[in-house]
C-alpha cells in the first residue's frame, strides 16, 4: 500500500498528490512515469512523475480528472492509500546542454514538464518556457517553472492570461526573432504536440515529445501502448515515453487513445462521477 | 485380462452452455473413474512415460497408488517432482510428453495421465494441502525475479532447503502467464492462487510492483542477496508487421488476454478495465495462446470467431485438447491463409483483413512444411476485431540492463543445463532462457536452478 501524504487542489479538475513510494523515489528521473491502481477492481493507469523527493521517499503526481480512475483518485485524501504504485517506468529524458531550449507545456502536460525544466536548467541550458491552457484557471506550476526558466511566456485560448492564442504562436514568434534554439521539448495534448512538431520540422529544430497512450502493464508485455515512430512500431512504456516529434504518427496516436471512450463514459456514469 | 482401449471420458460443460460463461470446461474425474482409469496402466518395466516427462515424475508409481485407492500415497509420489500439479494437470501438452510414449498407444488411447494428475491435485486441494517441513535456516538469501512457474518453483524449492527467498514481481499479481495469460475457463484463478499460497506458506515472500531493471537493478539485488534467479518469461509480443496493425480493433493476444484475465475485463463495469470486441473476431496463429484468445472472444459475445493460420491443421502447435474444445465451441478455422494487410474505415476502425491463400512447400528449418503464397488468391474478410497470437519473445528489460550477461540469438538469457548464466551468482530459467515454451519446462528449469543455487550459496563464504 502506498500512502497519500499530501494533496493540493490546483484547479477545479487538477489535483496534486504526494505518494509515499520509497523505492520509486530512490530511482525516479525526469521524464519517467508510474503506473497506479487504486483498489482491487481498479484499472492500471500511467501518470508522469511531476516531482520526487528522495529524502522523504515521495513521488508527486499531478492529474486532471478526465476518466473514472482519475476522478476516483481525486476523491481520496491524505492518509488514504493506493493499492499499487509501480515505477519509475520508461526511459528518462535526455538531459544535456543544448544551448537554448524551449520547454512547452500544455494543460496537464505542464506537470511532467516541470522536472524536465529543472533538470535542463541545472545542466546549464538557457531555458525558455512556454505554458499554455484554455484559460487562466487551468494553468499550474507557473511560479515553480518560472524559478528555473530564463524566460517564461504564457498563452491562453481566451486571453485570460498572457498572450491570447496557442503555445505554437509564441514559438513562432521566437523563431521569427531568429533565436538560436537547440531543442524544443513539448508535452501536452496530442494535437498540441503535433502542431509544435509540424512547426519545428520546417525549421529543422530538434523536437522531443512525451506521449501518453493507453497502457496496461507498463513493462513492454502487452503492446497496448504502441505508437508508430518513423514507420516503426515502438512501445511507449519502454522505448519512450519521449520520442522525436518529427517522426511520431500523431494521427494514429489520437485514434488509439479513443479506443475505449464509450466504455470510459459508461464506467463514469455507473460510478456517478 | 483385456485392457480398455479408450480413456475414461472426463465430464465437461456442454459447448453451447460454456461459451456463455468463464467457468472451467472439464469437471475432472470422480474417485471411481480415477481408479478405473489407473487400472488401465500396464506398469511397464521400462517406464516410457517417465522418459517423456520433462521433470521425470514417477508416473507408474502414482498411478499404482491410485489404482489401489490410496490417494494420499499417490499425492506424495506426485509431489516429490512437481510443485504445481493442479496447474500441470490442466495445461501440460501430455500428448507430446508422457502420454505420447504410453505403451497403450499401440492398441488405442494412452492412459489419461494428465487427467489422473489433475484428479490427485484436486483431491489434495479439497482435503487441505499439507505444508512440508522447511529445512533448517541456512542464513542465505536468494532473490527471485518474476513469479511465473519458473520463479515460483525455484522459490518454493529454495525455501524448502532452508534459504530465505524473496520474489520480485513487476505486476500486481503473481504467477505470470498462469494469471494474466491462460483464461479462467481453462485454469481457474482460484487454483493458481492456491498454488501461490502454498509457496508462500513455505516462507517465500512475494513483493509486487517491482520492475527489476527499473525499480531496482539486478546488480543491487546481487549486492543484497547471495544469489539471484531470473524467471521473467517471454512477454514480448510478436507482430505480423503488415499494414494497418495499429488500427483501433487490433490487439496483441497479450493485451487482449491480460485485460480479460488479470484485469477481469469480462466483469466490466464491475471491474474498471474495459475490453471492446466486435461481432466478428479473427485470431492470427494456432498455438495455445491463439486458441485461448479465440475461445475468450466467443465468451465475450463474438458471433463469429476465426482462427487464421498460414499452415495446415497438422502443423498447428496448440494442444489437441484446446483445438478440440475450440472446434466444439464453434471457432471457425481458416487454414493455409495468411494476412497481408488490415483495412480500416475513415475513423480508423478495423473493418477487414486482406488474406492470401497458401500452399505447403518443402520443410523449413523447423522441420515443418514451409507455407508459400498462391499468387492472385487474395481475398478480403470482414472482421471488427483482430488478435495477433503468433508468438512471444523473451522480455528484453533484464537482458538489456545487466552488463556482461550473455544473451542468445533470440534475445534469451544464455544458461547451462542448471540455469547458470555468464555471471556467477545470477541464474535464469523458464521462457526467458528458452524462448516461449511450456509451464512444465519452466517449472523443471526452476527446480534444477534451485539445486544449483543451493550448491552455489553454500559454497560461498
Ligand atoms: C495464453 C497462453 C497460453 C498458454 N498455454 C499453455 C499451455 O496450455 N500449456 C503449457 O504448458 N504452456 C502454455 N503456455 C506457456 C507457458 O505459460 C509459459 O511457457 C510459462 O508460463 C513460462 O513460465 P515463466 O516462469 O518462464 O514465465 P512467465 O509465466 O511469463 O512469468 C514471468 C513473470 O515475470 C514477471 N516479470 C517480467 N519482467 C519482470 C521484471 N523486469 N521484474 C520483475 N518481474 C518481471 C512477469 O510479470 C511474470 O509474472 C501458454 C502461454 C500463454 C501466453
Ligand atoms: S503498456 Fe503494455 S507494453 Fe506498454
Amino acid at each position: 500500500m502506498y500512502k497519500i501524504v499530501e494533496k493540493k487542489v490546483l484547479s477545479e479538475t487538477v489535483k496534486l498528490m504526494k505518494i509515499k513510494a520509497l523505492l520509486v523515489a530512490k530511482k525516479a528521473q525526469a521524464g519517467q512515469f508510474i503506473i497506479l491502481r487504486i483498489d482491487e477492481s481498479g484499472e492500471r493507469i500511467p501518470l508522469t512523475i511531476a516531482d520526487y523527493d528522495r529524502k522523504q521517499g515521495t513521488i508527486t503526481i499531478i492529474f486532471m480528472e478526465v476518466g473514472k480512475t482519475t476522478k476516483q483518485l481525486g476523491t481520496l485524501n491524505v492518509g488514504d492509500s493506493l493499492l499499487n504504485f509501480a515505477g519509475p517506468l520508461g526511459a528518462p529524458s535526455e538531459i544535456k546542454n543544448y544551448g537554448t531550449v524551449v520547454c512547452i507545456g500544455g494543460g496537464v502536460g505542464i506537470a511532467p514538464l516541470y522536472p524536465i525544466v529543472k533538470a535542463l536548467k541545472e545542466k546549464g541550458n538557457y531555458v525558455i518556457s512556454i505554458l499554455g491552457a484554455r484559460n487562466e484557471s487551468l494553468l499550474m506550476l507557473e511560479k515553480e517553472i518560472k524559478s528555473f526558466s530564463d524566460e517564461l511566456y504564457i498563452a491562453t485560448d481566451d486571453g485570460s492570461k498572457g498572450q491570447k492564442g496557442f503555445v505554437s504562436d509564441v514559438l513562432q514568434q521566437l523563431i521569427d526573432e531568429k533565436r538560436e534554439i537547440g531543442m524544443v521539448m513539448a508535452i501536452g495534448p496530442v494535437i498540441m504536440m503535433k502542431v509544435v512538431s509540424d512547426l519545428t520540422r520546417k525549421y529543422g529544430i530538434k523536437t522531443l515529445v512525451s506521449l501518453n497512450p493507453i497502457m496496461v502493464d507498463g513493462t513492454g508485455m502487452c503492446g497496448g501502448c504502441r505508437v508508430s515512430v518513423g514507420g516503426e512500431t515502438k512501445f511507449a512504456c519502454v522505448d519512450g515515453p519521449e520520442f522525436d516529434g518529427h517522426l511520431v504518427d500523431f494521427d494514429n496516436l489520437m485514434l488509439r487513445n479513443r479506443r475505449f471512450i464509450c466504455e470510459e463514459e459508461e464506467s463514469c456514469k455507473l460510478a456517478g462521477v | 485380462m483385456t485392457v480398455r482401449k479408450t480413456k475414461h471420458e472426463m465430464p465437461e460443460q456442454k459447448p453451447k452452455d460454456r461459451i456463455k460463461n468463464f467457468k472451467e470446461v472439464p469437471y475432472g474425474y470422480d474417485e471411481k473413474t480415477a481408479i478405473e482409469e489407473a487400472k488401465r496402466c500396464l506398469q511397464c518395466k521400462d517406464r516410457p512415460c517417465v522418459i517423456g516427462c520433462p521433470v521425470e515424475i514417477d508416473i507408474p508409481g502414482f498411478i499404482k497408488h491410485i489404482s489401489e485407492g490410496d490417494f494420499d500415497k499417490a499425492v506424495e509420489v506426485l509431489k516429490t517432482k512437481t510443485s504445481l500439479p493442479a496447474v500441470c494437470g490442466r495445461v501440460c501438452p501430455y500428448e507430446n510428453q508422457c502420454e505420447g510414449e504410453c505403451t497403450l498407444l499401440k492398441i488405442g488411447e494412452p492412459v489419461a495421465i494428465g487427467r489422473l494428475e489433475r484428479f490427485l491435485a484436486d483431491y489434495e486441494k479439497n482435503k487441505g494441502v499439507k505444508i512440508p517441513k522447511k529445512g533448517k535456516p541456512t542464513g542465505k538469501k536468494v532473490a527471485v525475479v518474476g513469479s511465473g512457474p519458473a520463479g515460483l518453483t525455484c522459490a518454493g524449492d529454495l525455501a524448502k532447503m532452508g534459504h530465505a527467498v524473496t520474489v520480485f514481481e513487476a505486476l500486481h499479481a503473481p504467477a505470470g502467464v498462469l494469471m494474466y495469460g491462460i483464461p479462467e475457463f481453462r485454469l481457474p484463478k482460484k487454483i493458481v492462487e492456491a498454488e501461490v499460497d502454498y509457496i508462500k506458506k513455505l516462507g517465500v515472500d512475494i513483493k509486487y510492483d517491482i520492475v527489476v531493471g527499473k525499480t531496482i537493478t539486478v546488480d543491487e539485488l546481487l549486492h543484497d542477496y547471495d544469489a539471484v534467479f531470473i524467471g521473467t518469461g517471454a512477454g514480448l509480443p510478436r507482430w505480423l508487421n503488415v499494414p494497418g496493425e495499429n488500427l483501433d480493433g487490433v490487439y496483441s493476444a497479450n493485451e487482449f488476454l491480460t485485460r480479460v484475465n488479470m484485469m477481469k475485463a469480462y466483469k466490466f463495469p464491475e471491474y474498471d478495465t474495459p475490453i471492446k470486441i466486435g461481432k466478428v473476431v479473427a485470431t492470427f496463429g494456432a498455438g495455445n495462446v491463439a486458441m485461448d484468445s479465440a475461445r475468450t472472444a466467443l465468451r465475450l459475445g463474438a458471433e463469429k470467431s476465426y482462427i487464421i493460420y498460414r499452415r495446415s491443421e497438422k502443423e498447428m502447435p496448440a494442444r489437441d485438447e484446446e483445438i478440440g474444445h475450440a472446434k466444439e465451441e464453434g471457432v471457425i478455422f481458416k487454414l493455409l491463409t495468411n494476412p497481408k494487410r488490415f483495412i480500416g474505415d475513415d475513423k480508423g476502425l478495423l473493418t477487414q483483413v486482406e488474406c492470401i491463400k497458401m500452399k505447403l512447400g518443402e520443410p523449413d528449418d523447423s522441420g515443418r512444411r514451409r507455407p508459400i503464397p498462391i499468387p492472385n488468391s487474395e481475398k478480403k474478410i470482414d472482421i471488427e476485431t483482430a488478435i495477433i497470437a503468433i508468438g512471444q519473445s523473451p522480455n528484453p528489460l533484464i537482458p538489456k540492463t545487466v552488463k556482461g550477461l550473455k544473451i542468445g540469438k533470440w534475445g534469451n538469457i544464455d544458461t547451462d543445463e542448471d540455469g547458470r548464466t555468464s555471471i556467477p551468482g545470477i541464474f535464469a530459467g523458464g521462457d526467458i532462457a528458452t524462448g516461449a515454451a511450456t509451464v512444465i519446462l519452466a517449472m523443471g528449469a526452476g527446480k534444477r536452478a534451485a539445486r544449483a543455487i543451493d550448491k552455489y550459496v553454500k559454497s560461498k563464504k
